[in-house]
């Protein structure tokens, strides 16, 4: 056990990366899941689930840029999308489908804004370079905390 | 997960492996880090009501102090738990270690919608082993 940096290599950051990756590969599957099984979801919550699915999916390509440059391979994305068949319920409402998209949004971005965090505080070095690693996870971290503001105000305007 | 959290989940574990007060030097090794740093931090953690050390004895953790560690036992857990079921990682051991410093208990709970655990979990985890049980027996059996 360690209590040091956990980004002081290209593996754990390549490592870290693939982490992000299938947390994109989650995010997208289950959205289009929810899409697919819930049955009281009207246009608005079709258009939104869309628009997270698609918006997953490349932040994902983005990530997968990055680990390609790090020598390393990612999950594909049929191999998360079975895990999350296997482990979804399928008995949730629209309420319960907003949440899970909320917590969705609020998960990747608490996740690259920690691992933001760990990079600034590693002096380690990289075979990425590190301001276009910085430069591309800050862009995809504002684009979650967007995600989050969308879902907040979509679940706002139906209490 | 912090700092604090990674130091209440260590004297969990030792506790379970020693059967009764946690001593500081176990929790520095376990920890890799110096008596100095840990007598420190342990300091901390009694002022917020998580632990109670006394001097020749070693470190118990208060009622607060136990749901926090277990807490952070269930998230390190799911991290090993992703690390085998998803990633394939062999070194999975010292990885996750390295992980539970970056991966909190929001991106833990994500990642547990893809893998499987017990519901028993984190009482099934192995302190010498520094692994769940049960996850050693589905690799056996894989084997």
């Amino acid at each position: 056990m360690s209590v040091q940096s956990p980004v002081s290599s290209d593996h754990q950051l390549a490592r870290l990366l693939q982490i992000g990756v299938v947390l994109e590969e989650v995010v997208e599957a289950r959205a289009e899941k929810h899409a697919d099984e819930a049955d009281d979801l009207d246009d608005e919550i079709h258009e939104l689930l869309a628009e997270a699915a698609d918006e997953s999916a490349k932040h994902r390509e983005r990530i997968e840029a990055l680990v390609d440059k790090l020598d390393a391979e990612t999950i594909p994305f049929d191999q998360i999308q079975m895990l999350v068949e296997q482990q979804y319920e399928s008995d949730q409402d629209f309420d319960g489908v907003l949440y899970d998209q909320l917590c969705n949004e609020e998960t990747a971005y608490k996740f690259y804004d920690d691992l933001i965090d760990s990079i600034n505080t590693s002096d380690a070095e990289f075979s990425v370079d590190r301001t276009v690693l910085l430069e591309e996870l800050t862009a995809i971290r504002e684009e979650e905390e967007e995600g989050v503001e969308e879902v907040t105000t979509l679940m706002e305007s139906r209490t | 997960m912090n700092t604090a959290n990674q130091y209440l989940k260590a004297i969990y574990l030792v506790q379970e492996i020693e059967d009764g007060p946690a001593s500081t030097g176990a929790i520095a090794d376990m920890l890799d880090v110096s008596p100095a740093s840990a007598n420190e931090m342990i300091g901390k953690l009694e002022n917020d009501g998580l632990c109670d050390h006394e001097k020749y004895k070693g470190v118990d953790l208060t009622d607060d102090g136990i749901v926090r560690a277990r807490d952070a036992l269930q998230n390190y857990c799911i991290i090993e738990r992703f690390l085998v079921e998803v990633l394939d990682v062999d070194d999975f051991r010292v990885e996750a270690q390295q992980l539970e410093a970056v991966i909190d208990e929001t991106v833990a709970e994500r990642l547990d919608t893809i893998i499987d655990r017990e519901p028993q979990c984190p009482d099934c985890f192995d302190a010498n082993g520094d692994v769940c049980a049960l996850l050693e027996l589905e690799a056996d059996a894989a084997d």
